[in-house]
């Protein structure tokens, strides 16, 4: 069990840091959203991620990647998540290359992962229909036509969904919504006929879509994966997104942790320096406390992906939940240890806090993962 | 075949042919293997496998030969305990002279300190207890006041020392005293008494679980050789921090995952309180409450496992102990009181008819866990560590 780093991945972990840390801090995100940028992420800072190879990462090297594979995609991850930067990591070189790996025909694979790789190619996965994370309970529905099949219905919550050039759309070619059997997946072009993008405000100013699918045609070409028999094959990326989005929440625990461990170090009140007082050190002994336990089962579940354990979807859910509920206890305890300061849009403390709203629904939220653990654990 | 897979071999039979058949079995408490002068074996093969093993020194597998223990490195160690493991075997030999005084002397007492206590410990001859806190000394230990003055050719000792555990059943005690009351720290020592001396006297405590395995302890004009002070004189503060991080490391993990496991599980025990609904508990709130306490012990001993790890590497995750001492028992004691929720009333038996062995043990163990996070340093006084040694948060 790999719940320390390697030298490779510690020297990777060290390369994303410098990254982030000098090329995307958390400023990036507040130019694109006080500027109101179109895109929502920096096309350079992306061509950068690209050059560094991280679009790849997941990728093999014979298709254009660097195979690292998903600890190595965790690591990046947690960096990415210290400086809340925006880009299409998640939605591209997760899920989009996650899927096409695990479902895609070998003409797929060959057509598609080099341009992700190469950052040609930009992907976002239709999945959501509900307000709450449900996968087997998409509706959409696939009919078919001719040779292909005609999609209908609509999905919310899209992670860059306005900005992806292909849609990995999950829809039913039968059963009845609740159902495992009978989805399907297709990639469908965004500039296709009958698609309609509406990109949605979010409180953490990142991307997300409403896409409205009104009768699009693909060919049977199009599918990604077995008609009718995707779940299987979408849960195990699914869990990958889930550890990725923990491996992403904890990078943002930590920022909150180290910056509020900051502030109690010098802000003065009663003419002390306030993280004297004990009922402010115990409380940041308490995060402390969560900040480990977090990077455990965010090792956990990187490294069960890694090495395609049994467990994989027992800890996904477990490190999902757990650090779904520490980052929720990290930020406010960043917003409340900073007084009215922390309130004020000049820090960072919301952006945070925003951020770690939406990640705790992506992908199902803490009770959402408890209850799957509790059904793979048999009670 | 590696050295390693000879060791195993070898240990396997050694194991095999020495291990009595009753000490394969599950181990009633009357039957633990505590050692000692006084003690009493009311399975006489618990001495012949304590003696048996200590005459390989595998009661102490890593010390060092030339004091009896079994030399081992770690690796071989390793494949012992998973020997033992493979055949269910008890320990044999429990003893606080094993977690906590030995490897204090091994560092700090001299040589001929060694040669004659560790081959006691190791032999389960003698059995020691602790006397570090005072009634006036809880967690603010370093605060203690057993007087200890130099008399020219020995020692004597006036004070009180309390929850000294099995103080009543103890051969000899590992005690903090007071040699120079004008500092703080720097006025302790490290002493070993005979529990046979004059003047010692040891009045168990009843504690809310109905048992009683700590004491009193009573030191009045006690008179102790000089050759039983350990490291200097004054320097005692260094040996006492030690042994506390040896005893944070032993509370943290004790019990973790009993209380329930006699019964099958906590998930066991729900299902047949609240019914099912195909295979899940038919109580959803229970359900979710369950997994999330699963969770929170999976997190921890997957914590456990990379600061082990971590050691190895040479990383650390720094003042390890207090954190491990301040989740491992909170997380016990959650797992209690979550564990009463399950049973109903079942679990609120105190004794007599209408509750089974299991079930009143449970009760006994839930009140027993609210002493885990006040023992070995309190959960605030761990937090107190951690935000003082990891996080450098100033002192007041």
């Amino acid at each position: 069990m790999a719940l320390v780093l390697t030298e490779e991945q510690t020297m990777l972990r060290d390369m994303a840091k410098d990254f982030f840390t000098e090329q995307v801090p958390v400023t990036n995100l507040r130019k694109l959203r006080d500027e109101e940028d179109d895109l929502g992420y920096d096309k350079e800072v992306w061509a950068q991620i690209v050059e560094l190879g991280f679009a790849g990462i997941l990728i093999p090297e014979e298709q254009g990647g660097t195979g690292f594979g998903p600890m190595g995609l965790g690591i990046v991850m947690t960096e990415a998540g210290r400086t809340l930067a925006a880009t299409p990591l998640y939605s591209t070189a997760v899920l989009g290359a996650g899927l096409i790996l695990a479902a895609g025909s070998e003409a797929q694979k060959n057509d598609l992962l080099p341009k992700i790789a190469g950052g040609e190619l930009l992907t976002a996965l239709a999945l959501e229909e509900t307000n709450h994370h449900n996968p087997a309970n998409v509706a959409m529905t696939a009919e078919k036509s001719g040779d292909g099949f005609k999609l209908s219905g609509e999905k919310k919550f899209v992670i860059d969904g306005h900005i992806a050039d292909k849609l990995i759309v999950v829809a039913r070619t039968s059963g009845a919504a609740g159902d495992t059997q009978g989805l399907s997946m297709f990639l469908v072009d965004a500039d296709a006929k009958g698609v309609s993008i509406t990109r949605t405000h979010m409180v953490d100013s990142r991307n997300a879509a409403i896409i409205s699918l009104d009768g699009v045609e693909v060919s049977a070409d199009d599918a990604l994966g077995g008609i009718g028999a995707a779940y299987p094959e979408l849960e195990n990326v699914l869990d990958l997104g889930r550890a990725c989005i923990a491996a992403e929440m904890l990078g943002g625990a930590e920022a909150v942790f180290d910056t509020t461990l900051e502030y109690l170090k010098e802000r003065k009140q009663f003419g002390v320096i306030i993280g004297t007082f004990q009922a402010l050190k115990h409380r940041a002994a308490e995060m402390f406390c969560e900040v480990e336990i977090c990077r455990s089962v965010v090792l956990e579940a990187l490294s069960a992906l890694d090495e395609r354990r049994n467990d994989v979807p027992a800890v996904t859910s477990l490190a999902k939940a757990r650090v779904g509920e520490a980052a929720r206890l990290i930020t406010n305890e960043g917003v409340q240890m900073h007084g009215g300061i922390g309130m004020t849009d000049a820090v960072d403390m919301g952006l945070y806090l925003k951020r770690a709203r939406v990640q705790a629904q992506m992908l199902g939220n803490s009770n959402f993962h408890r209850a799957r653990y509790a059904d793979l654990g048999g009670y | 075949m590696t050295a390693l897979d000879t060791f195993r071999e070898e240990t396997r039979a050694w194991l095999q042919e020495n291990c009595p058949e009753s000490m394969r079995t599950p181990m009633p408490e009357r039957e633990m293997p505590w050692g000692g002068r006084n003690a009493s074996y009311p399975n006489p093969d618990t001495k012949v496998w304590m003696d048996r093993m200590a005459s390989r020194g595998w009661t102490a597998p890593e010390w060092p030969a030339e004091y009896g223990g079994g030399g081992l490195s770690k690796e071989e160690n390793k494949v012992l305990q998973q020997e033992l493991a493979a055949i269910k075997a008890r320990p044999a030999l429990t003893s606080f002279g094993l977690w906590m005084l030995g490897p204090a002397l091994l560092e700090f007492a001299s040589e001929e300190q060694k040669q004659k206590y560790i081959p006691e410990i190791i032999k389960g001859e003698i059995r020691w207890c602790q006397g570090y806190s005072e009634p006036g000394a809880g967690s603010d230990l370093a605060g203690l006041q057993t007087k200890c003055e130099d008399k020219g050719d020995h020692y004597l000792v006036n004070g009180q020392k309390v929850w000294t555990s099995y103080a009543d059943k103890c051969d000899m005690i590992f005690c903090l005293v007071r040699t120079d009351t004008t500092v703080k720290h720097d006025g302790i020592s490290f002493l070993l008494i005979d529990m046979d001396n004059e003047g010692v006297e040891a009045r168990p405590i009843k504690l809310i679980s109905g048992s009683s395995p700590f004491c009193e302890t009573f030191l009045t004009d006690v008179k102790v050789p000089k050759e039983n002070l350990v490291g200097e004189l004054n320097k005692g503060w260094t040996i006492a921090k030690r042994l506390l991080e040896h005893e944070r490391s032993m509370i943290s993990g004790m019990g973790m995952g009993a209380g329930a496991a006699s019964m099958g599980g906590m998930e066991a025990v729900a299902k047949e309180n609240f019914g099912t609904d195909g295979e899940k508990i038919a109580d959803t709130s229970i359900r979710q409450a369950i997994a999330d306490h699963k969770m929170d012990q999976q997190a921890f001993g997957l914590t456990l496992k990379r600061a082990s790890a971590e050691a190895k590497s040479g990383q650390g995750m720094g003042a390890a102990s207090a954190m491990f001492k301040y989740y491992g028992t909170e997380v016990n004691k959650r797992r209690f009181e979550l564990l009463l929720d399950v049973l109903g009333t079942q679990a609120l038996g105190w004794e007599g008819e209408g509750f089974d062995s299991k079930e009143l043990a449970v009760t006994r163990s839930w009140l027993r866990s609210k002493g885990n996070s006040i023992e070995g340093g309190t959960s605030e006084v761990q937090l107190n560590v951690i935000a003082k040694r990891v996080l450098g948060l100033p002192d007041a």
